[in-house]
């Protein structure tokens, strides 16, 4: 019998899958947050594989050396209460895995919460990316226009994305630049990024929203700066104004193709509250044509 | 009255229609067996009004099997559909409510059930008692779960099965954006076998408590019954929150309040706390029975008692406090912060310790043994590797920041199926195949059963492993199709091969029941594996009482050491035998609890209050019913017991 073959296969895909990290878009990162989360999962991976070694080295040990055969028919296995030691050793190690482990989870996650250490010093390009059935709306408020389903930004230049939805929770990913994040209807979120190469990189949201889920992808394009603010020239020259009614009937759709315009929603249907607001219960403030837009910095991401 | 067809109506589509021939020509094919084999008489008398435990495990089993299957066909279609890209199979309808009644029917209707199952049939006897605390609230119990079950079944084909995954999130739950009665069918349907477990639980508890032999102290008790006892703490702490997350769902849906909808204030993200709350500890009712059957076959198949019992239960006791801590490591992506998503990251991980305290004492357990691989044995060794894989990227998942890239895709469905598969359908099999000779009195084929096994083992890698690295490629879960130039193709094909495999080895599974039902030889004294706890001494079949004889436990292992070590257990002369009568009301609620659902469901309020009255009539006759049970004479045991071969006294 032979026990072990799909073990050992198992464990060989695990090593075969490292390398081959430029196919897996999740370790491939084009920007610093990616990067960031890169690293952790290859970390992680890494301190969990020795685990994985120990426990299997110790499991074919056992299986091999303690099976019924002929030679140990007449064996009686002795009675064993437990060893404090030897417990208190798989108690002990796991422990210092666990705080080691948390430790770089609680700055990673801090990393990825804020603008990304090496642009600190510039000002985020803020973009408001909000998801209705089954297509994404980036409003741009401070160049004054609004695309759908693709979204464009200078390179190596911060972007805060603040997120919400007209509808189910939505998530927005754009794996090889930064983790994803909830978009919600009831407040709004917050996701940095830099992308530290140009080209397109594929969107999309993660969770599950109904029938055309599968087809909720976007295009997201870093381009030089100078390209950048030739596109808004373009846009702002050349695409027609958003009306209300306009978004009305955008949101009614199920799926649109790619939309330009040359301004943007959030002057006649303003974002909700953010998060730790929302968190307050306190709904009185609900309609936030006073923070419409606002530009100011945001203390969201302080704890 | 506003009674109109047209919501009834499942739109056609041939996998409809055939769902629906198929359950119309099973139906018709049971009516017609019962009445020409002339059967309707036995199965009311044995088997709808059972209060007995062992005969109501052994219809928990068999539900949870058929549900098995009913969940594996679901899975199948949704490998199938994801094979190649641009699959035809499925529309996106259709595959959102196969993976959302595929999620929870292998959960509340496939492995809870099941353990349950085995519980009611192995808990009592494992300490010694002749029944559970309260025989009749566990018909009720059975009853609710059967018939909770059953409403969500019909759902596919009549009016439309929940669409919006087994995590039900507001607002896509919500009327507005699942105006089919699918939710309605989800809050009514978990509603009704929720009340079930409930009550299971505060059974189970109070018969550990009280019922244990003599002698049986809480640290002599057999590591399932710990398990037993924690899993089912956990349900009363844990469902009366599910209870209340379905109740706002199905007011906000039937009677249009707004808990958690997107106006006037209702909070989506309240009901992703709800449901988290109940649902993570709910992965725990399921997994940590699981390791209670592990201990016992890992025990009895190494020839030693288990290494490191008191870390065994302390583990199990801070897991359980732990599974209460963690709810929030399933939306750490909603924007909490970085404080928030800390605590939940530690505490999550913080689980990683006491699990594998439990594995190196498994492993230790081995140590020093005499292993032999029988079919629950092989099962119970392939858990740990795999279950290890499952564990080791549960604690990648659980680091808040990795997790922003691993939320929602394939590595997290293949990171639970990693730990659920093992966890716990392995185990009920293992359990399965360890018990069933102490209920049926024979074994079941160990070639076949192996068989079964490596097509299982193997297949499951093959299904699932592929999903761990698409998930690195930005697969996201829920998705019915994906387009050529994702490059997904190649791996989910695979799988969908692994997916085949897996049918194919249950199939050998059920193949094997029946086979062995007719050739294998009966077992003669009721010990087939030379195990060590109680169970395993009383007579296989198992008389109705249990044990003539209420045993003297003087240390773990009771069973071992009157085999081995000449310790008495039954010192005491035969007595007459209380036992519960029979009663078919338990059955009768069940089927009003149906029909209450089924109408409110559909709206259709007059039916609904006829129904709802009903149910308070069955609950009044049930409690103001005056029947103590009965006696059974010391003769009738003794007569019993010789004819059973009379090992006990
Ligand atoms: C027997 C083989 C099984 C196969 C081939 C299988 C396959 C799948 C697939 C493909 C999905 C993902 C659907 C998607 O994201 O599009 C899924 C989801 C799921 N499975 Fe399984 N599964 C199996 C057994 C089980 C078992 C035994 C359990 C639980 C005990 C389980 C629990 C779940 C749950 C909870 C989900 C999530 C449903 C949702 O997203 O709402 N599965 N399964
Ligand atoms: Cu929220
Ligand atoms: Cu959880």
């Amino acid at each position: 019998m032979n026990k072990k073959g799909p073990l050992y296969a198992m464990f060989f895909s695990l090593f075969l899958l490292l390398p081959g990290c430029s196919s897996l878009t999740v370790l491939n990162p084009q920007g610093p947050a990616a990067k960031t989360l890169s690293d952790t999962i290859i970390l992680s991976i890494l301190v969990m594989l020795g685990v994985l070694a120990v426990v299997y080295i110790l499991y074919i040990i056992m299986l091999v050396k303690y099976r019924a055969k002929k030679s140990n028919e007449g064996y009686i296995p002795p009675h064993e209460e437990g060893n404090i030691w030897l417990e208190a050793t798989w108690i002990a190690i796991p422990i210092i895995i666990v705080a080691f482990l948390s430790v770089v989870t609680v700055k990673t996650t801090h990393a990825v919460e804020n603008v990304p250490a090496d642009y600190k010093d510039q000002k985020p390009l803020v973009i408001y990316a909000s998801s209705s059935n089954w297509k994404w709306h980036f409003s741009y408020p401070e160049e004054g226009i609004e695309t759908v389903n693709y979204v464009n930004f200078p390179v190596n230049r911060p972007v805060e994305f603040r997120l919400y939805s007209f509808g189910p929770i939505t998530s927005f990913w754009i794996p090889q630049l930064a983790g994803q994040k909830y978009a919600m209807s009831d407040m709004t979120t917050y996701l940095n990024l830099v992308a530290e190469t140009q080209g397109d990189f594929l969107g999309r949201n993660t969770n599950f929203s109904g029938k055309g889920y599968a087809q909720m992808e976007f295009t997201a394009t870093s381009m030089s700066s100078d390209d950048y603010d030739k596109w808004v020239k373009d846009v702002k020259s050349t695409a027609s104004q958003l009306t209300e009614d306009k978004f009305k009937s955008l949101l009614a759709a199920a799926h649109v193709g790619r939309e330009t315009f040359s301004s943007t929603h959030l002057t006649f249907s303003p974002p909700p509250a953010e998060h730790s607001e929302h968190m307050d219960m306190d709904h009185s403030n609900m309609d936030h044509s006073n923070m419409e837009m606002s530009t100011d910095e945001h203390s969201h991401q302080s704890n | 009255m506003n009674f109109d067809l047209e919501k009834f109506k499942v739109h056609g589509e041939p996998l409809i229609y055939g769902a629906m021939i198929s359950i119309a020509l099973v139906s018709i094919g049971i009516v017609v067996g019962l009445t020409v084999f002339r059967k309707w008489g036995w199965l009311w008398r044995e088997w709808l009004t059972t209060v007995d435990h062992k005969r109501i495990g052994v219809m928990y089993i068999l539900a949870a099997l058929l549900m098995l299957f009913r969940g594996g066909i679901d899975a199948l279609m949704m490998r199938l559909q994801t094979a190649a890209p641009d699959m035809k199979f499925l529309d996106a309808q259709h595959y959102n409510e196969v993976f959302t009644t595929h999620g929870l029917i292998m959960i509340l209707f496939m492995a809870m059930p099941f353990i349950i199952g085995l519980m009611n049939v192995v808990v009592p006897l494992q300490i010694g008692a002749r029944d559970v605390a309260f025989p009749r609230l566990n018909a009720v119990s059975f009853w609710l779960f059967f018939f909770g079950a059953m409403l969500l079944n019909i759902s596919f084909v009549i009016g439309g099965s929940p669409d919006a995954g087994w995590s039900a999130y507001f607002p896509l739950a919500s009327l507005e954006f699942s105006p089919t009665v699918g939710n309605n069918y989800y809050s009514l349907a978990l509603q009704i076998s929720g009340i079930g477990t409930l009550m299971t639980g505060v059974n189970f508890i109070v018969t550990i408590l009280k019922m244990r032999a003599p002698g049986m102290k809480l640290m002599r008790m057999p590591m399932f019954t710990w398990s037993v006892l924690i899993t089912n703490v956990i349900i009363v702490f844990a469902f009366p929150v599910l209870t209340v997350a379905l109740a706002l769902m199905m007011f906000d849906r039937l009677f249009g309040s707004q808990f958690f909808t997107m106006a006037n204030g209702g909070m989506d993200m309240l009901w992703a706390n709800l449901f988290w709350v109940w649902g993570h500890p709910e992965v725990y009712i399921v997994i940590l029975p699981a390791f209670g059957i592990y201990s016992e076959i890992i025990a009895t198949f190494s020839k030693k008692n288990l290494y490191g019992y008191t870390s065994m239960v302390a583990s199990m006791l801070i897991i359980s406090l732990l599974s209460f801590l963690v709810w929030a490591h399933h939306f750490y992506t909603m924007g909490q912060g970085v404080m928030v998503n800390g605590f939940f990251s530690i505490t999550t991980m913080a689980i990683a310790v006491p699990t594998g305290v439990k594995i190196f004492n498994w492993l230790f357990t081995l140590r020093k043994g005499r292993i032999s691989f029988t079919t629950p044995m092989l099962y119970s060794l392939a858990f740990i590797p795999i279950f290890t894989i499952g564990g080791v990227t549960g604690v990648m998942l659980a680091m808040a920041s990795a997790d922003y890239q691993y939320h929602n895709t394939m590595f997290l469905v293949a990171h639970f199926h990693y730990v659920l598969i093992p966890g716990a359908v392995f185990a009920v099999i293992a359990g399965f195949h360890y018990w069933f000779p102490k209920v049926f009195g024979f074994r079941l084929n160990e070639r076949l059963g192996k068989h079964a096994f490596w097509w299982i083992i193997i297949s499951f890698n093959v299904a699932f492993f592929p999903l761990f690295i698409l998930g690195l490629k930005g697969m996201t879960r829920r998705m019915y199709t994906y387009s050529a130039e994702t490059g997904f193709g190649p791996l989910n094909m695979i799988s969908f091969a692994g997916a085949l495999g897996l049918a194919i080895g249950f199939v050998i599974l059920v193949y094997n029941i029946y086979w062995s039902t007719r050739y294998m030889p009966r077992d003669e004294n009721g010990d087939p594996w030379d195990a060590r706890t109680l169970e395993w001494a009383t007579h296989s079949p198992i008389p109705e009482y249990n044990f003539a004889v209420v045993p003297k436990v003087k240390s773990r292992d009771p069973f071992w050491a009157m085999k081995h070590d000449k310790q008495p257990l039954f010192e005491d002369p035969i007595t007459k035998i209380h036992m519960p009568s029979n009663t078919g009301k338990p059955f009768v609620l069940g089927v009003v609890f149906f029909f209450l659902g089924f109408f409110l469901v559909f709206s259709m309020w007059i039916p609904a209050i006829v129904a709802g009255i009903g149910v308070l009539i069955v609950l009044a006759a049930m409690s103001f019913e005056r029947d103590h049970g009965f006696y059974i004479p010391a003769d009738k045991v003794i007569t019993t017991e010789q004819k059973l071969g009379g090992g006990t006294v």
